[in-house]
């Protein structure tokens, strides 16, 4: 793959989430979003970090093609802008929804399903960008790849967690959840060893 | 009535500002990410983003109206109209917040009439827009409670609905009544594609017991601010129970029944689990989704100033419905 290529792509996958992040906030403050945008800026952010989480796994079966080995450093940046969607849409959920009442904030994290799965997968995200770390990729060793397997686990809870969010309607989780499931079906041999249980 | 500045967005973001915004983007091919699933619900989102900014100049004209104001404001500060305008649930144009705004506009309101019919002994149909240059009309300030946890409080402008409903003289046999929304996929993309209408059987049916529906507060609004209503507000009339979670406020009606069994009513029947016949603001039983026990104000402050209050029982008109449920088990009959 050419340099030059892996250059523009690497810069992209910096640019493009923090671009929209900017746009977002633009729209909210210009009233593009209505005159009420906190669900809007939930969603939008949490829909985001959805297809972050979808791009970081394409990338290892792409990186498969022969030349394209390079893209695999994609993954990193790629992963860390999915856990900073996922925080933000967790945050924005804090303070622009919950106007971070933390008596209300503590009872909702426990009482209500799709919120508890969403919370799960965060804390899976947060782990694994902390690992990001290259010093702390070395000193794992090979428990970095077993707790890094745990981003399988961590998509399907965000398929579930939207779904189940969701009033009513079925279509657009099920899409996202066929497309995971595509992505983990690529990888049938490597789930068996790195499975984390 | 005080006059409430009309922001377009074309006074916040000069035009050309975001012409060229959105040539950078086409530019740059952003645009298909919002592309990808250009169906999706959240697809108002991305359309917030890079299109359909227009909205402020193609909004469909709204009428004034002759009422008797409501003086009385009960200490209540109003929801800005440009919210009340641009914050709706009407799955039938989308399922996203600004969808209805969106795509109502062209939704056509002459001529409209209701059927009202059933238990009643003068049947008819009424003809919306001698319903406007009625003398009755009346403004009510009314809180309004969303399931989703979020109020407002609106100027509606309407009759009351027991006023309107005696017209027909309803039998002994009149125990509820059941309303029933326009159904036109032609018009209402939601009814189209499940995919836009949120996954909902149409059309929409709401229904109210008949002292419920008898109760001075119950209006059948036509307008809003002093205007007809906006087709994303479920013009040309739509029910208000300022007691009961928004949902219960159908909108667009095209139908009236007066009957002796229970009505159906759509989102009960889509989760009888989530939401109750009754559907009474409670905050005391929660919804499996959301707590009920406070909600969030959707007044004039910002989205970064976020501000929540404890929810009423009634939603605050406790004193005046409370008698209407005495002896039952508000826990049971949610």
């Amino acid at each position: 793959m050419p340099k030059r290529l892996f250059f523009l792509l690497h810069i992209l996958v910096h640019v493009i989430p923090a671009f929209f992040i900017f746009l977002l906030y633009q729209a909210a403050i210009n009233g593009k979003l209505g005159g009420e945008p906190v669900e809007a800026i939930i969603h939008f952010l949490g829909i985001g970090a959805l297809r972050l989480l979808l791009l970081t796994l394409v990338i290892s079966p792409l990186a498969r093609l022969r030349g394209f080995g390079p893209l695999n450093r994609l993954r990193r940046p790629l992963g860390l802008w999915c856990f900073t969607w996922a925080a933000l849409h967790f945050i924005a959920w804090l303070w622009l929804d919950l106007a971070l009442d933390w008596a209300l904030i503590g009872g909702e994290l426990v009482k209500r399903t799709y919120i508890v799965v969403g919370f799960l997968c965060l804390i899976i995200l947060f782990a694994l960008a902390l690992t990001s770390l290259p010093a702390l990729m070395r000193r794992l060793g090979k428990k970095w790849k077993r707790l890094h397997a745990w981003i399988y686990p961590a998509s399907l809870l965000a398929c579930l967690h939207f779904w189940w969010s969701l009033k009513s309607g079925w279509i657009e989780p099920a899409i996202y959840l066929a497309l995971f499931c595509f992505l983990l079906a690529l990888r049938k041999k490597k789930l068996a060893n790195a499975l984390p249980w | 009535m005080k006059k409430i500045p009309d922001i377009k967005e074309n006074d916040v973001t000069p035009e050309a500002v975001y012409k060229q915004r959105r040539q950078l983007l086409a530019g740059m091919g952003f645009g298909l990410a919002g592309a990808s699933l250009p169906l999706s619900g959240h697809a108002g989102v991305f359309d917030g983003l890079f299109g359909k900014d227009e909205t402020a100049s193609t909004q469909a004209p709204r009428k004034p109206l002759e009422y008797k104001q409501d003086k009385s404001r009960h200490g209540l500060s109003l929801t800005p109209e440009n919210k009340v305008l641009s914050h709706n649930n009407f799955y039938e144009f989308g399922t996203a917040k600004t969808d209805p705004q969106q795509n109502a506009q062209g939704l056509k309101l002459e001529p409209w009439t209701v059927e009202v019919g059933g238990e009643v002994n003068k049947p008819g149909t009424v003809d919306v827009s001698e319903l406007l240059q009625s003398a009755t009309l009346v403004e009510r300030i009314y809180r309004m409670r969303c399931v989703e946890a979020w109020s407002m409080v609106i100027p509606w402008v309407g009759i009351e609905l027991g006023a309107f409903l005696k017209q027909f003289e309803p039998t002994s046999k009149a125990k509820y009544v059941a309303f029933q929304t326009l159904y036109d996929p032609e018009q209402m993309p939601g009814q189209r594609s499940r995919f836009v209408g949120g996954g909902i059987n149409y059309p929409y049916v709401e229904g109210l017991r008949i002292d419920e529906a008898m109760h001075p507060l119950s209006l059948l609004a036509v307008g809003l601010y002093g205007k007809t209503l906006a087709p994303q507000n479920g013009a040309p009339l739509r029910l208000v129970v300022p007691w009961k979670y928004g949902f219960k406020g159908i909108k667009s009606i095209v139908k009236i029944s007066l009957v002796e069994k229970q009505p159906p009513a759509t989102w009960n029947l889509l989760a009888p689990q989530e939401y109750g016949f009754y559907a009474n603001v409670n905050p005391a039983v929660d919804h499996p989704r959301w707590s009920q026990a406070s909600e969030r104000i959707i007044d004039n402050s910002s989205v970064f100033e976020a501000k929540r209050k404890a929810t009423l029982p009634f939603n605050g008109y406790a004193d005046q419905v409370a008698e209407l449920y005495s002896g039952m088990d508000l826990k049971k009959y949610y």
